[in-house]
């Protein structure tokens, strides 16, 4: 009897012990803030993200990371909100849509978030844009380049906003796969074109746009196929469409499969320049066997050539953070610093609560912010309004800019 | 026509891949009757090691050198494999020799994800895909056929590595002294211990040899594709599987015939059926149930007789 009475009062004593480290762990004040001298009377508030910062494409979900958190430490230093002290808090998607949708879901449930940063895919963007859109949680992304994000089901025809709290600093692929087709068409000449997508919302979206475009200016397109995502040999699809006699290949999707695709096909006698999007421009695609004489665009200009953008990557480097900033970095610390101002003047005159939330929404549409990526202003659907967009080309061991544009839509 | 050939070519170098997998698979079934749905893993360990002892053992001239690079890779990643085999055997199988069946077979799921999570949290850089050294001549032969039919000369070594192994595997467990314990103990074990047999040392000499043909598999894995990730153990893995079943699992030649099978199943399948490459992995398991149905104990498998 007293043995069993043990057992329980252990157990009281352990599950007790637990809430209390549980609320020990509450963000609650603003201790210290970093040895920084400002207000912070009035509590803390937290910037969500959500990222890929484990699994295929986690060299830009860590970029991202990084880059919020610049901006944030920044912003702290600075006193930017005034009142509060800004918290930094990053989930994982491992790019799953259904992990997306958790983080987004704990997100949402914790009162301190006052906006998430995110996602870096499309796809993991359609299941954590609801959640977020149903607490009226601002999301801004600096990645995301589905149409259907901000312009519904039928984006190009008749385009309906599907959550007001949705915003993104990302050009969308109506505008990313046609900037891709016309280079690819009109300037390096190619006219026989095999595409090939990983059958995901980024990688069919940029495909369909490019298709569209391509055949517009005159440009056949001699193959179409699927790979799967994690498809590792990709000698059967590139045999399939060798004979067809591409004299280029567009592939939608990312750079884990794209680097070896790249590869294989030179290594399969198809010599013919790779071009892809955004989610190729990164240094690992030709560690992972990018050929020199491949393309990928990018949304924004060249850091080297804004002065802007200058600045970021040199407070990039003093942090010290042990990955690079990718080809988000920028992007991402525009989409923090949307955030960041939106709120500034949001609290100046009244604390954050649960009111607030739709004037961040309103505060945010009217961003007007000299960015790293260049100007950033959102227009009615919350796209960005900057269309600058570059094409890079692999050059003795990594991209580099050959042409900076901004890009009109042709009817 | 040279389509045809290419992606016949294509079929049989996925297929000899699969079948160096497979035989770890059926050599294991057949002496234990246990499904290693870790095998995979053990593959995929095979190709980190050889990562690991390229980026931090060997010299650069060494690796410059492919006929320096490639044996000792391919040793290295033996090594690696046969360790996690064995290892596994001893912590995971071994307790449960006597469990129900059902056991080790859901231990072998875990000690999957446990390796992959394993890798993915120690090595470095693992959480993406890294890239693999070259370790073998880089290019192609294109045989003057048609368009021309290209051969990846990694491709052409690992067919001819399949061969050699397979044939050497058979010759072995047909001649020598432990390939006949191994051959008494899957008749019977308890027998086979009267005769004078240590079961446990047979198992994992069982093992151990498994894990040299997935640690060589793991190593021409990466040489012919120059890149590696923590999910191609359990993607293989499951080619391998359904290879060893199509083949008749326990059986040497099946596991190699139905590793073929496989590859150019998914070459084939993906160029010629509707829905292009994009359902190849659809045809792989419709030809799987289409065996089960028709042929439950696979091209070489002999119906299981019920002893008294």
């Amino acid at each position: 009897m007293s043995r069993r009475y043990a057992v329980a009062a252990t157990g009281v004593v352990l599950v007790a012990a637990a809430l209390l480290s549980a609320c020990g762990t509450n963000r609650s004040e603003g201790d210290a803030a970093g040895g920084s001298s400002c207000d912070t009377s009035k509590g803390t508030l937290v910037i969500g993200m959500i990222a890929p910062m484990s699994g295929g494409v986690s060299a830009f979900g860590l970029g991202m990371r990084n880059s919020a958190d610049l901006a944030i430490d920044q912003a702290n230093e600075n006193c930017t909100v005034p009142g509060y002290r800004l918290v930094f808090q990053p989930e994982d998607d491992q790019s799953l849509p259904q992990i997306a949708a958790q983080a987004a879901t704990k997100l949402a449930s914790d009162p301190n978030v006052a906006a998430v940063v995110g996602t870096y895919n499309s796809s993991t963007a359609q299941s954590a844009a609801p959640i977020l859109a149903q607490r009226s949680i601002v999301q801004v992304s600096p990645a995301n380049t589905g149409p259907a994000l901000t312009r519904g089901e039928k984006a190009a025809t008749q385009p309906r906003r599907p959550f007001p709290t949705y915003f993104r600093v990302a050009a969308n692929d109506l505008v990313q796969g046609p900037f891709g087709a016309r280079y690819l068409v009109q300037e390096a000449g190619k006219k026989k074109i095999a595409v090939i997508d990983d059958g995901k919302t980024y990688g069919v979206g940029l495909v369909e746009n490019f298709v569209k475009e391509a055949e517009r200016l005159g440009a056949r397109i001699v193959a179409r196929e699927k790979v799967g995502e994690k498809d590792t040999d990709f000698s059967s699809t590139i045999a399939a469409i060798r004979s067809s006699r591409p004299d280029a290949v567009y592939y939608g999707g990312e750079y884990p499969a794209a680097g070896p695709l790249s590869r294989q096909l030179a290594e399969a006698g198809l010599d013919v320049p790779l071009m892809g999007g955004d989610g190729i421009a990164d240094p690992q695609y030709i560690e992972l066997g990018g050929r020199p004489g491949d393309f990928a665009t990018n949304i924004g200009a060249p850091v080297e050539s804004l002065s802007s953008a200058r600045a970021f990557v040199d407070a990039y480097a003093a942090a010290g953070y042990p990955e690079p900033s990718s080809a988000y970095g920028p992007m991402t610390f525009d989409a923090t610093n949307v955030i960041i101002g939106a709120l500034a003047g949001l609290v100046r005159n009244s604390p954050f609560e649960e009111s607030s939330r739709q004037r961040l929404v309103e505060a945010v549409q009217r961003t007007n912010l000299p960015g790293a990526s260049g100007t950033v202003a959102f227009d009615e659907f919350g796209d960005t309004t900057n269309k600058v967009l570059t094409v890079s080309t692999v050059k003795d061991g990594e991209f580099e800019p050959l042409e900076t544009g901004v890009f009109e839509q042709s009817n | 026509m040279s389509t045809l050939l290419s992606q016949t070519v294509n079929g049989l170098v996925l297929g000899s891949l699969i079948g160096l997998i497979a035989l770890g698979y059926t050599m294991v079934y057949g002496i234990i009757q246990l499904i290693n749905f870790a095998h995979g893993e053990v593959f995929m360990v095979g190709a980190y090691g050889g990562l690991a002892m390229s980026t931090y053992l060997l010299p650069g001239f060494v690796q410059q050198q492919w006929y320096f690079a490639l044996p000792l890779l391919l040793v290295g990643g033996a090594v690696v494999s046969v360790a996690v085999a064995v290892a596994m055997e001893r912590f995971a199988y071994r307790p449960l020799r006597d469990a129900p069946r059902l056991a080790p077979l859901i231990t072998a799921l875990g000690v999957s994800v446990a390796l992959q999570e394993a890798v993915r949290v120690f090595y470095p850089g693992a959480i993406s895909p890294l890239p693999f050294p070259r370790v073998f001549v880089e290019g192609a032969y294109v045989l003057p056929i048609g368009d021309g039919v290209p051969v990846r000369y990694t491709g052409a070594l690992i067919i001819v590595v399949l061969v050699v192994l397979a044939v050497a595997l058979q010759r072995f467990i047909d001649h020598s002294r432990l390939g006949r314990a191994m051959r008494a103990i899957s008749q019977d074990r308890d027998t086979a211990r009267l005769m004078g047999i240590d079961p446990d040392r047979v198992i994992v000499a069982t093992f151990a040899l498994g894990g040299v043909l997935a640690g060589v598999a793991g190593i021409l894995y990466g040489a012919d594709l120059g890149f590696v990730n923590i999910d191609i153990g359990f993607q293989t893995g499951i080619f391998a599987f359904t290879a060893a079943v199509l083949g008749g699992i326990g059986n040497i030649r099946g596991a190699v015939v139905g590793g073929l099978v496989v590859g150019l199943v998914k070459a084939l399948g993906g160029q010629y059926l509707p829905g292009g490459t994009a359902y190849d992995y659809v045809w792989i398991f419709v030809v799987l149930i289409a065996v089960l149905v028709f042929r439950p104990q696979g091209f070489f498998g002999e119906t299981e007789r019920v002893r008294a």
